[in-house]
């Protein structure tokens, strides 16, 4: 095969592989039934399958994913559906109580097989509670799986192994990738357990690590600054819960310097999870320099464009930072 | 319908579109000249949204607005019953209760351009406004996020003891969410002046309230809270003032929270300033029929209708606000940025000291 496909496509493509296959698969959430909510990721999907299984909600975002997770334990594999993070806050008593709890308070007994799938949409001056990366937030819990794919055939392949994993995963996904494409693969069924971090350029000045967006940042960083000769390691987490960090660990083993970047803010962020992991399980003298995370200022999102400007991260910036650290800065 | 729900007007003539299309009454209101104020009132906020509609069109505004035009009576309506300690807050849609409260066109022009000179700072856009001259107001964009918030100003009026009340807006939408059945209980079970305001325009961005919920009117909810409630036509201004001011009165003598359902219709897209298509939904035929409710084309004919004003000074009338909101755009247009180092100094509230 050597077609394209967009990340946005690959979530589509998920979602009618996985409707088409496996009966018990529904999608319920709010703007399912227009595309003004979740762009193309969901194009024609309640015509293409119908609107008993693809179902548009009231404005009620605790009570469907309840609902959801409800049906999970009689049989079904629910998509739940929230446009943005911040109405995803609404929900996340059934999210962090409800579903990440059961297994192991039931003794092993029961099950939340649902998706809970979150988007991050921000900028275009929606501000303060339109545009929030929560990510590290929610994968500060045990019980719950977060997925944060950064490329189109990993939003297509982890959103399908994410539906038939028997756990509750949060599966995030970022407006600002929609449009990246890349070379279409044959589909594959995965198995979320074994899934982890992914070195997806090699290099060996610096490791560059994040998660959805971000990495996605960092892979064309390192196509940018390997024609001015520098050799940069990128490692795509893709699930971000629980954490796997043999991969990092190996990788910061033989560049010596490592910069986690995040779309999240700093404090006890993924950033500094990421750098914890490895730091706890390196020697000082293996590292060249100090690790470094390039995270949001720990301000909530203003809508003024010139603060707009300043406050996500930029590759410019990720870029100019990398350049810092191999001068020892 | 219950019985203890009471209706100025035939709640099935409020729900019809082909309905009260014809100019208001207003023959029982002694005082003419208050009747040109809410009309200047409701022309001044549609001028200004249209300002901004035309500007979110070419691309100058950039932040999501979300636009009240055919909506303007409701808030004119209610606001000229409040007093210096109440409180009101907004929705998404908050452009309307701004300005009627007296929240200065400038500020928010230049809130919505992202300039310091707004209304917030230039920290909110159009969704977060905030004001505090004329008693309190402020609005934000997550559904239901205000309606527990006015809810505990309405138990810290009611702990003040000077007569303050606390309104909130929000629309068909919001009674879906868990917090605001919550509020609602809470407000009753504890007596909390506070009065809701559910500005029914039956649509929640792309899905009618019939493929929401099991019908079309939301004052069920407060019934069901034994809070006394009435349905009112939106795009009648004097009979939302009657409401309000009698609502108002109520929650300021005994405490007593009360419910009001406005029945309106939005003439724009749910965001931004297309008025054919709304976030996908054509809506083109009922949007015709429910523009013959226009709440201003009503008063207006009313008032000539009645020798109140002539067609000459309404024009003049047109001008004179045309020409103030153009002069408060160009002013808008001229401000400056906020400074770059406010989004770190204004995180806390102790911090501001920093500036
Ligand atoms: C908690 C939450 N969920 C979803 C949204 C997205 N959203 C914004 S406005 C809106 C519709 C609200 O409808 P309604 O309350 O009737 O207000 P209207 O837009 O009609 O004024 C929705 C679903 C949101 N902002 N906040
Ligand atoms: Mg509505």
């Amino acid at each position: 095969m050597n077609n394209k496909i967009t990340y946005a496509k690959g979530i589509l493509t998920a979602h009618q592989y996985l409707l088409t296959k496996y009966k018990d698969v529904f999608v319920i959430g709010q703007g399912l039934w227009s595309p003004w909510y979740v762009g193309q990721t969901m194009a024609n999907l309640d015509k293409d399958f119908g609107r008993d299984r693809v179902i548009d909600s009231p404005v009620s975002e605790n009570a469907v994913t309840g609902a959801a997770i409800g049906a999970s334990i009689f049989g079904y594999r629910p998509i739940v559906v929230h446009p943005r993070l911040d109405f995803m806050v609404l929900a996340s008593d059934q999210i962090v109580n409800e579903a990440a709890k059961w297994t192991h308070m039931f003794g092993g007994q029961t099950k939340a097989a649902v998706t809970i799938r979150g988007i991050i949409n921000r900028g275009g001056e929606q501000g303060a509670q339109h545009s929030q990366a929560l990510h590290s937030w929610y994968a500060h819990i045990p019980g719950l799986k977060v997925v944060m794919p950064a490329t189109a055939n990993d939003a297509r392949d982890l959103l399908i192994s994410s539906v038939l994993s028997d756990d509750p995963v949060l599966y995030i996904d970022d407006r600002w990738a929609y449009d990246d494409e890349e070379e279409e693969t044959e589909i594959v069924e995965i198995d979320l357990a074994a899934q982890g971090p992914k070195v997806k350029r090699i290099g060996s000045d610096i490791t560059l690590i994040g998660a959805g967006y971000s990495a996605f940042q960092c892979l064309h960083v390192a196509d940018v600054l390997k024609k001015e000769g520098i050799s940069v390691e990128v490692i795509d987490l893709r699930v971000i819960n629980p954490i796997k960090h043999a991969v990092m660990i190996e990788s910061v083993k033989k560049t010596g310097r490592v910069l986690a970047v995040d779309g999240g803010w700093s404090n006890c962020g993924l950033a500094s999870e990421i750098l914890a992991g490895v730091v706890e399980a390196i020697n000082p003298n293996q590292l060249k320099s100090k690790p470094q995370r390039l995270t949001l200022t720990d301000a909530p999102a203003p809508t003024s464009k010139v603060l707009e400007e300043i406050y996500y991260t930029t590759e410019e910036q990720i870029i100019s930072r990398v350049k810092n650290i191999l001068k020892n800065l | 319908m219950n019985k203890n729900l009471l209706s100025e007007n035939d709640i099935t003539q409020i729900f019809d579109s082909n309905l009260l299309h014809e100019p208001i009454e207003i023959s029982n209101i002694s005082n003419k000249g208050r009747l040109v104020e809410l009309m200047k009132k409701m022309i001044s906020i549609r001028f200004v949204e249209n300002k901004i509609s035309d500007n979110v069109a070419d691309g100058t505004v950039k932040c999501p607005a979300h636009l009240g035009v055919g909506q303007e009576a409701i808030a004119v309506g209610l606001a000229e019953h409040l007093c210096k300690d109440d409180r009101v807050f907004g929705t998404h849609r908050g452009h309307a209760p701004y300005l009627a409260m007296g929240g200065g066109i400038y500020e928010l022009f230049a809130e919505v351009l992202g300039k310091e000179d707004g209304c917030s700072k230039g920290m909110g856009g159009s969704q977060h406004l905030f004001f505090n001259k004329n008693g309190y107001y402020f609005s934000v964009p997550i559904v239901s996020g205000t309606v527990p918030i006015a809810v505990g100003a309405a138990l810290a009026a009611k702990m003040d003891n000077k007569n303050g009340v606390s309104i909130c807006f929000f629309g068909d939408g919001a009674m879906e969410e868990g917090t605001v059945q919550e509020s609602l209980n809470f407000a009753k079970s504890h007596n909390l002046p506070v009065v809701f305001v559910c500005e029914n325009n039956f649509f929640a961005s792309h899905m009618h309230i019939l493929e929401r919920q099991p019908n079309q009117s939301v004052a069920r909810f407060a019934e069901a809270h034994s809070i006394k409630n009435l349905i009112v036509d939106g795009n009648d201004v004097v009979k939302v003032s009657n409401i309000s001011k009698m609502a108002i009165e109520q929650a300021r003598r005994t405490n007593e929270p009360f419910f009001i359902e406005a029945v309106t219709y939005r003439w724009k897209g749910h965001v931004g300033h297309r008025d054919d298509m709304d976030v996908g939904v054509m809506r083109s035929k009922d949007l015709g029929i429910w523009k013959e409710r226009d709440p201003i084309a009503r008063l207006e004919t009313a008032l000539i209708e009645n020798n109140i004003i002539t067609n000459v000074e309404k024009e003049s009338l047109y001008n004179e606000i045309g020409d103030l909101i153009n002069y408060e755009w160009e002013r808008a247009k001229k401000a400056t940025f906020p400074q770059l180092d406010v989004l770190e100094k204004l995180v806390y509230f102790s911090n501001k000291s920093m500036r």
